[in-house]
Parts: structure tokens; sequence; C-alpha cells
């Protein structure tokens, strides 16, 4: 379900904390459908691009714009509305203490929809079936493991079917089953929905199963490295980051080389 | 019957013997779903049919609201022992719906919960109560044991760390302590000063204000201060630590939470309700002489009156009085929050725990120091 149609532009993206620059001037198109990897080492600024791509943390400067909408410099209502087009699924599920999965999972239709009772309980009800948690819906969170906190996290991102979803390194602290459920899952909505994925990840099996499009940040560099098809870039890249990373070499030894 | 009551989505009922056509059209995301739900629900309750038809000819755009609404129909069908068929679903539609359309959604089983009876209710109680209890006592016994070795072997205590709660408890809590030691001085100088005049009585003022601060207000008003400030502040920080499993880490490391953490805090604590209780007493006085000065009485007479009716078993009463209270508030704000389950809320019911459970083990024990003050005579 991929198109030419872009529905994230990133355009010359400063983002960092007070005077701390970490990625500088990234500028890269999300088309729809599409499965978009942000990479690189740890505290390069993946989180960071995150945070700022989804307004969290405003950036110091740079513009990203969903559709024809710029979401940096909108307030009130515009900026809700854009909002709205996206969910995200954080590191740890976010998912919260005192509510059962249901009642997270229909907590953004309760706010943002005038769907009656019943019908809110069905669609969350069938959020959480597409990520096998149909069991599991009036269990509360801290009675689940991360793996399934995980997946409920997606379950409650989609719940306004929002056409793209961010999620923040979906495969962190995941056993390699549900790692691979998670991706399997992921490709799923990808094909069957046309749901348009941002992800921060750097477990390589999953970058290889799952992406489409990669962009590869270094910390020394604090831009973008190296964008593309990430089988490509492993095997073609002439740049030594992307070697090192793919290929999971340590850092250069004292004289430049690699050991 | 044909309603179109949303301009993005419409829905038309038309029946035919024993079968129901439910033709749906127009947007059916979450707003048009929400405008056509009421009326397609009841109209298909309403009627009698053996076969419902949900034609979906007509939809433009369907997400997991329109989805929502197919499968209350299919219930509401099953309900009436009745089939269902979709008809006319466009692909991209028809993938959405087969991703959940097959799975048996769960019904909430009110026969899960069972309603206990009063007995079992009761019986929880009481164990409950039983457990808090033998784990208070125990918390105590272990915190007497782990304080007298501190006294004992000086050199395994961390003083770094009961500096700094001595500064975080004592020094930052002066500016309170003093505000309200004032403000009790003056406020209960000038109240009874009121009462007495009417028969020339307002001299013994300072007498009454000297002995009922330095042995009842003084310890009491400054411990109850010392558990809204520093008693919720400890569970708070244990409990937080517990969340973030760096209490196992301790314990692995072979550390005892304990000694770790709640010794630096009793003692910083029981050195420092000392001052506090001498600086409350001395701003009360001071609030008392403001009173008694207004009221035309020289200084010396105040202080003259205060130190002659105060004798030191007064003095150290007080003193032993506040030293057991802040005992017992530093430690249930330590056992709190070592007692701090998981989840975010978990945290604020330990922080009140420890208020509530500090103010009331003050209040008992006040009430055991009254009684064997009264019996020794002092």
């Amino acid at each position: 379900m991929k198109g030419n149609e872009t529905v994230i532009s990133v355009r010359h993206l400063t983002c960092g904390y007070d005077d701390t620059v970490i990625v500088d001037d990234a500028s890269f198109d999300i088309s729809k459908g599409e499965v978009f990897i942000i990479l690189g080492g740890s505290g390069c600024g993946k989180s960071t691009l995150l945070k700022n791509m989804i307004g969290l943390i405003p950036p110091i400067s740079g513009e990203v714009w969903f559709g024809d909408q710029e979401l940096t410099s909108a307030t009130g209502k515009r900026r809700d509305a854009i909002i709205r087009k996206f969910g995200v699924m954080y590191q740890m599920g976010a998912l919260f203490g005192s509510m059962s999965l249901l009642q997270n999972v229909m907590l953004p239709l309760e706010e943002f929809t005038d769907l009656p009772g019943e019908a809110r309980e069905i669609v969350a009800k069938s959020k959480l079936a597409m990520v096998d948690l149909e069991n599991a819906v009036y269990k509360m969170p801290a009675a689940l493991s991360g793996g399934m906190k995980k997946r409920a996290a997606i379950a409650r991102a989609m719940a306004l079917d929002p056409g793209i979803l961010f999620l923040d390194e979906p495969g962190a602290g995941l056993d390699p089953i549900s790692s691979a459920a998670l991706d399997e899952l992921i490709l799923d909505l990808s094909r069957n929905l046309g749901i348009t994925f941002v992800i921060v990840t750097h477990e390589l099996e999953s970058i290889y199963a799952i992406a489409d499009r990669v962009i590869m940040l270094d910390k020394d560099v604090k831009s973008i490295v190296a964008e593309g098809d990430p089988k490509k870039l492993r095997d073609t890249s002439d740049n030594q980051f992307v070697k090192r990373f793919f290929h999971r070499r340590p850092g250069l030894t004292p004289d430049g080389q690699t050991p | 019957m044909t309603t179109s009551i949303h301009d993005t989505a419409t829905i038309s009922v038309t029946a035919d013997k024993n079968a129901l056509r439910v033709a749906l059209g127009g947007r059916l995301d979450a707003a048009g779903t929400a405008s056509i739900w009421r009326s397609a629900v009841d109209s298909v309750r309403s009627a009698a049919f053996s076969s419902l038809e949900a034609d979906c000819g007509d939809v433009t755009y369907m997400d997991g609201a329109g989805v929502a609404l197919l499968v209350r129909l299919r219930d509401l069908a099953a309900e009436k022992s009745g089939s269902i068929t979709l008809a006319r679903l466009r692909p991209e539609d028809e993938k959405l719906v087969s991703l959940t359309w097959d799975i048996e959604l769960p019904k909430w089983d009110r026969a899960d919960k069972e309603r206990r009876g009063l007995a079992v209710a009761v019986g929880e109680a009481t164990g409950e109560l039983w457990k808090a209890s033998r784990q208070m006592i125990a918390f105590v016994g272990e915190s007497f044991a782990l304080l007298c070795q501190a006294m004992l072997r000086p050199g395994q205590v961390r003083w770094k760390d009961v500096l700094l709660s001595c500064l975080n408890v004592g020094v930052e809590s002066l500016f309170i302590i003093v505000l309200i030691g004032f403000l009790m001085g003056l406020i209960m100088s000038f109240q009874s000063a009121v009462s007495l005049q009417r028969f020339g009585g307002e001299i013994f003022v300072p007498n009454m204000l000297g002995l009922v601060m330095f042995r009842e207000m003084g310890p009491l008003v400054t411990s109850i201060l010392l558990a809204a400030r520093s008693g919720s502040a400890f569970a708070a920080e244990i409990g937080t630590m517990k969340i973030n499993e760096e209490l196992d880490a301790l314990t692995t490391m072979g550390l005892s939470p304990m000694k770790f953490l709640v010794v630096p805090k009793l003692l910083a604590t029981m050195m420092m309700v000392l001052m506090m209780t001498m600086f409350f007493n001395l701003a009360s006085l001071v609030g008392g002489a403001v009173v008694m000065l207004s009221m035309g009485y020289p200084l010396v007479t105040f202080t003259s009156r205060v130190f002659s009716y105060l004798d030191y078993g007064d003095f150290w009463g007080g003193m032993s009085k506040a030293l057991v209270f802040s005992f017992l508030v530093a430690g249930v704000g330590c056992l709190r929050g070592i007692q701090t389950r998981t989840g975010a809320s978990a945290v604020g019911l330990s922080t009140t725990s420890a208020v509530v459970s500090g103010i009331i083990l003050i209040a008992f024990a006040d009430g055991i120091f009254a009684m064997a003050f009264y019996y020794l005579g002092i």
C-alpha cells in the first residue's frame, strides 16, 4: 500500500536541549505506508529527533510538516488536529497503571469521539484483538509482561485510527520471539491498513525484517550520515560508522583503524 | 424506512419478509458512526428477521468505528439467532474487517467478581491488620537494634548521608518551625490573656505558656510538622527507589536497605528534632512576650515568671517525648516507603499513609507519656 504521497516532511530540523545541538539540520520525507526507521548508536539523538517530530520538544530550528500542516509553529486547535493524525508508543509502554487495558484504549475514544459506550468498548476490544490481547482486556498493566505492555501501547496508539504510528524502541527488552511477533504485527498493520510507521530502534534483526527505508544518525557528525535500504547500506556504504553499525564492530582504534 | 441523519454517514433499513437489509453509506469514521449508531442498533433490535444483510456498497471510508458497528450488528443478529452477511465491502475495508471479524471479543463476566460475605471480609481485614502490626513491630525492633549498633560502632554509620538528612530535615525546616512556634505562642497567650484579664489573672499567662509549650505543645507540634514535612519525604524517596528496583539492587550488593537508608534518616531526625523543639519553644516564648509587652508588662516580668515556674524536669520530659515521637515519625515514613507496591499511585498512597500513621502514632505515644509522667510524678 505504499504510495508516493508524502505524509511527513522534516525540513532542516535542528534539535537538542538548551544550547547543546544533538541533531543538526536533518531533512527527510516519509511516504504513506512506509516503514521508516531512525537508526543510530546510543546517545546519538534518535529519541530526541522523534520527540521533536511529535512536538513534545520544540526544535531549535526547522519544520515538521504533516501533509500540508506544519506542527512546530501550530498552536491550539490546529495543533490538536495535527496531533490526532498520529499515535505514539513510548519505550516503556506508558500505559496508565490505574486503568485496565480496555480503559487505557478507551480513554482517547472517550475524550475525542461521540461514540456511545458500547461502540467505544467494541472499538477498543478490536484494537486489542489486533495485537493479540483479546484475552487480557480486563487485566491491569502491572499484570502484563514487557511484550504485552508494548502491544497494548500500540493498541492504544491506534485507538483513533491514526494514519501514522511512532514507535520508540519497540523491540528493546523483549525476547526474540516477542520481538519477532511485534515485527510481524508492524508489517501486518502496514500492509493491511496502510499505516505509516516511524520507528526508532537499533535491533538489527528487526531492521532487516521490516524497514523500507532507514536514516542513520551519528553522534560525532550530529546529523544524518546515511539514508536508504538497510541491506544496501550494509553491503555498499563507504561510511565507517555505517559499516561498523551493520557489522557490529566496536569503535575505531587510536590509529584510526577498525579493529 | 430511510434515515439520513448525518451528511457524512447514512443508513437505510429495509425489511423483506424474514430478511433485513441494512444499507450503510458515506464516511464510517468515529463521527459518522456515532451519528448513525443509535438508529442502526435500535432498528435492528426492534425488527424480526432470520437473516441480516449489511450492505456497505455506498461506504466511502471505514475505520475501527465502522468495523465496531458491523460487529455490533453481528452480535444483535446472533442474539436473534439470525445470520449476517456483509455485502459489497470494498477490498480495503474487507482487509480491515477481517483483522478482527473472526476473533471472539471477550464479555465482562460478572460471575468472575464474586461477592464476598461479611465473615470473609472481616476475616481478611483482621488478617491485614495483624500483618501490618507484625510488620510495624518487626520494623521498630529492627531499627532499634540497628540504632543501638550504630551507637556502639559509630564508624559503620554513613555520616555523610546523616549530615545530608540533617540539612533536609532540620536546617531547611527552621523557617516553618520558628514561624509556627511564634504564631502559636502569640495566639495562645493572646486568647488566654483575654479570658484571664476578666479575673485580673493575665499575669499567669507566662507560667501557663512556658509549661504548655515545653511539656506538651513543643514536642507535639514539632513532630507533626516533622511527619508532614519529612516523614512523607522519606516515604516518597524510599518508595520511588523501591519502584526503580534500587532497594533490590542494594540487597543484592549485600547492603541492607535498613542500614543504608533507614538508619541515617532515623539518626538525623532524632538529632535534629531536639534542636527543632528548642527553636519552637523559644519562638513561642517570643510570641508570648510580644503579647505581654503589648499589654504593658515589662519583659523581665515575663521571663522571670516563665523560668521560675519551669524546671529541668519539664524541659527534659518534653525533649524525651520529642525524641520518641521523631523516632516513630521517621520510622513509619521509612517503613511505608519500603512497603510501597508497584504503580504510579503507589508512592502517593505511601506518603499519605506515612503522614496519617505518623500522626496517629504521635497521639498514641503522647497518651502513654501523659500517663507515665503522671504516675512518675514528673
